[in-house]
């Protein structure tokens, strides 16, 4: 038994999970507050949509808020993420501002994108975010390369790579995973198990159990955790960043979650039942990590309101700044084709 | 001003241009199948990986889409690699890295990043390795916005295309062809660049124009010194760089020439020669031809196995010479 454990066992705070002993109180409080910037874009983003205001299509990660977050939380602005299809969580996550991110949702030239990407390709390399991406597993090699390069470089950066439970069964998957492990590089996998790939549920695409099995394959740790817990995805993370930062290589964390929405706007929730989706609006993380930040003693009630009503004004303040901003214009299409 | 000059082969060109950017710039390294002791599958890299170590030779698994998305990735964060596929058919295994990822990030992300990656391709038919090793597939690459696509014909040029592609900030497709790794040529001793977007009159001519860049650049210059004896004199112009096209090179020798032939190695239909074919027939340049302008294209086939069959599938010297014959003719 560690030290740790038996302070915390002698401490008030029984049960208090191991990850709030190296989290200062402003580090939880960011981390509540990107949850619920996270739900409350995507919610507004929705919002929209609906209304008209934004056009293609999207898809929203409402209630899979703790597993970017969380395993963001070891990584800096010198760290760098992957992301997918459903990234608005990541980018939050990694620190991209709202704003751009609505002006990108409709289609502006302020957009992290200036509107040539959409809700889809939302990417802020100044934060190490290398782009949400529209191909299914398209991300992993990529962010093996930038593992590659972070190791050449010696810059002691970590790279995140997230991708769906479907992208397990893609090629890009077994390829990128054997390359990292055969180089031990600074990259961690993360996979969000919603448990469906667009429709087709993991038990009929996937034949193991659990992802992280899957890691045995590679040689490399593999772990399944609670992917709405916010605490549980962070330990597992910076349990996989020292590693990685150690030059020890790679690590799969599979993050079991559910997304309450569609896949996207054209998914009429055919393949699952209302029971199943309400079970897990039942098992919200944000309300999770509410509960569990207050009876730890980690943030109070009214600090946590605090942090919705900031919240609140920055999605104002965003939504303001979208749809003041400029569109496009035509006369600039084949700007950006090429570098030179 | 060019070094001096001394003959090397195509490869050995090449492998100049490698170690020369790998000695310059620390970005750079390089990435392929067996390309680390083996040498390559043709010699290209050779012995680099004694000079510089297996961290900048670095062999992959047997894994195209995945080294091509390190590549990717790699470039994306600072590094300048260089891609080797050990045949260009290969691509097809990765197209997904490059047409969906290399080719589009830049502009999908609003210019706020740069991909600087090279692939090199080892194409083309004419070693006997059939279907699925000798393809050309320069035009499937060249289809694609936000990729670079160049073809050298000379030693020289592939030391100074494939400089001038380390060097680019963009994603640059470099098809070798497999015939021309052990042919020679001057090579200047120093660093110089060919430029990405310019073709290269090879030959003067005022009968008629043959466009070949690649492989088919020799085949149309053996064409030509034989329809001079005849005393139809041809002018001859290789591309070297399929995207961008030089149409305003070409387009200026058709104004001389008034006639046009345009061969390729690739499938005939919807080739590169269709594509030039199409651009001066809409450009005001269609006014100066005195003929249809024809194309020699690959067969609409697999590339075979038998050496006779094989020959029949790619444009040979015979028959550009030919087609020009009936072209300078009036015979078309």
């Amino acid at each position: 038994m560690s030290i740790s454990s038996i302070e915390s066992i002698a401490s008030p705070q029984v049960n208090r999970p191991r990850i709030y002993e190296r989290l200062t109180k402003s580090d939880v409080r960011g981390a509540l507050y990107k949850m619920i910037l996270i739900r409350r874009f995507e919610e507004s983003a929705e919002d929209a949509y609906v209304r008209g205001q934004s056009y293609g299509t999207m898809h929203l990660s409402i209630g899979e808020e703790a597993t970017a977050v969380g395993a963001c939380a070891p990584l800096s602005d010198r760290d760098y993420v992957t992301s997918t299809h459903r990234g608005h969580g990541h980018c939050i996550a990694k620190g991209a501002e709202v704003k751009r991110m609505f002006a990108e949702f409709l289609g502006r030239e302020t957009g992290y994108c200036r509107g040539r990407g959409g809700s889809m390709h939302i990417a802020d390399p100044s934060k190490g975010n290398l782009g949400a991406n529209g191909i299914v597993g398209g991300g992993i090699p990529i962010a093996v390369g930038a593992a590659l390069s972070v190791k050449r470089r010696k810059t002691g950066a970590v790279v995140v790579c997230f991708f769906g439970d479907g992208a397990n069964n893609e090629g890009a998957f077994h390829e990128s995973l054997n390359m990292a492990a055969i180089w031990r590089l600074p990259v961690v996998f993360v996979c969000e198990n919603n448990l469906y790939g667009m429709s087709v549920s993991t038990e009929r695409s996937t034949a193991v159990n659990y992802i992280a099995q899957r890691a045995s394959a590679y040689s490399m740790p593999g772990v399944t955790v609670d992917g709405n817990s916010f605490a549980e995805v962070a330990q597992a993370s910076f349990d996989a960043a020292d590693r990685a930062r150690r030059g020890e290589g790679p690590s799969l964390i599979e993050c079991m979650t559910y997304r309450i929405r569609g896949h996207s706007r054209s998914d009429r929730n055919r393949y699952r039942t209302k029971e199943e989706i309400e079970t897990w609006k039942g098992r919200d993380p944000i309300d999770a990590f509410e509960n569990e930040l207050e009876s730890h003693g980690l943030l109070s009630q009214s600090e946590i309101d605090a942090v919705r009503a900031e919240v609140e004004d920055e999605i104002k303040q965003g939504i303001a700044f979208a749809e003041a901003s400029p569109s496009p214009s035509a006369d600039d299409l084949l700007r950006d084709v090429y570098t030179i | 001003m060019e070094t001096p000059s001394r003959e090397l082969t195509y490869a050995q060109a090449i492998h100049e241009a490698l170690a020369m950017a790998m000695e310059a710039d620390d970005r750079v390294f390089l990435l392929g199948e067996d390309i680390g002791v083996y040498g390559g599958a043709f010699q290209v890299t050779g012995d680099l990986i004694n000079r510089f170590g297996e961290d900048r030779v670095m062999d992959t698994p047997i894994s195209e889409l995945g080294g091509a998305g390190v590549a990717v990735g790699a470039a994306l964060t600072g590094m300048r690699p260089v891609f080797e596929l050990q045949f260009s058919d290969f691509v097809t295994l990765a197209m997904e890295q490059i047409v969906n990822q290399a080719a589009k990030l830049r502009f999908m992300l609003g210019g706020a990043v740069s991909v600087p990656m090279v692939v090199r391709l080892p194409s083309g038919s004419g070693t006997g390795a059939a279907a699925q090793h000798s393809q050309a597939l320069q035009a499937w690459l060249a289809h694609v916005p936000g990729l670079k696509v160049v073809e050298p014909s000379t030693p020289h040029d592939a030391k100074g295309l494939m400089l001038a592609a380390i060097a680019d900030p963009d994603p640059v497709m470099v098809f070798e062809h497999k015939l021309l790794y052990k042919t020679k040529g001057p090579v200047p001793t120093g660093h110089y660049i060919v430029p990405l977007d310019k073709a290269e009159v090879r030959r003067m001519g005022s009968d008629l124009t043959i466009v070949a860049g690649g492989i088919m650049c020799g085949k149309a210059l053996d064409a030509a010194a034989e329809l001079a004896k005849e005393g139809v004199e041809a002018e001859v112009i290789d591309p070297r760089s399929l995207r961008p096209l030089d149409l305003g090179t070409i387009g200026e020798s058709v104004k001389k020439t008034a006639r046009l032939i345009c061969v390729y190695e690739g499938v005939k239909t919807l080739g590169i020669g269709a594509e030039i074919s199409a651009a001066i027939c809409e450009s005001p340049v269609f006014d100066y031809l005195d003929a249809p302008i024809l194309r020699l294209g690959g067969a609409e086939s697999p590339i075979p196995y038998s050496p006779i069959l094989e020959k029949a599938a790619v444009p040979q010297t015979p028959d550009i010479i030919a087609a020009a014959r009936r072209l300078a003719q009036g015979r078309v």
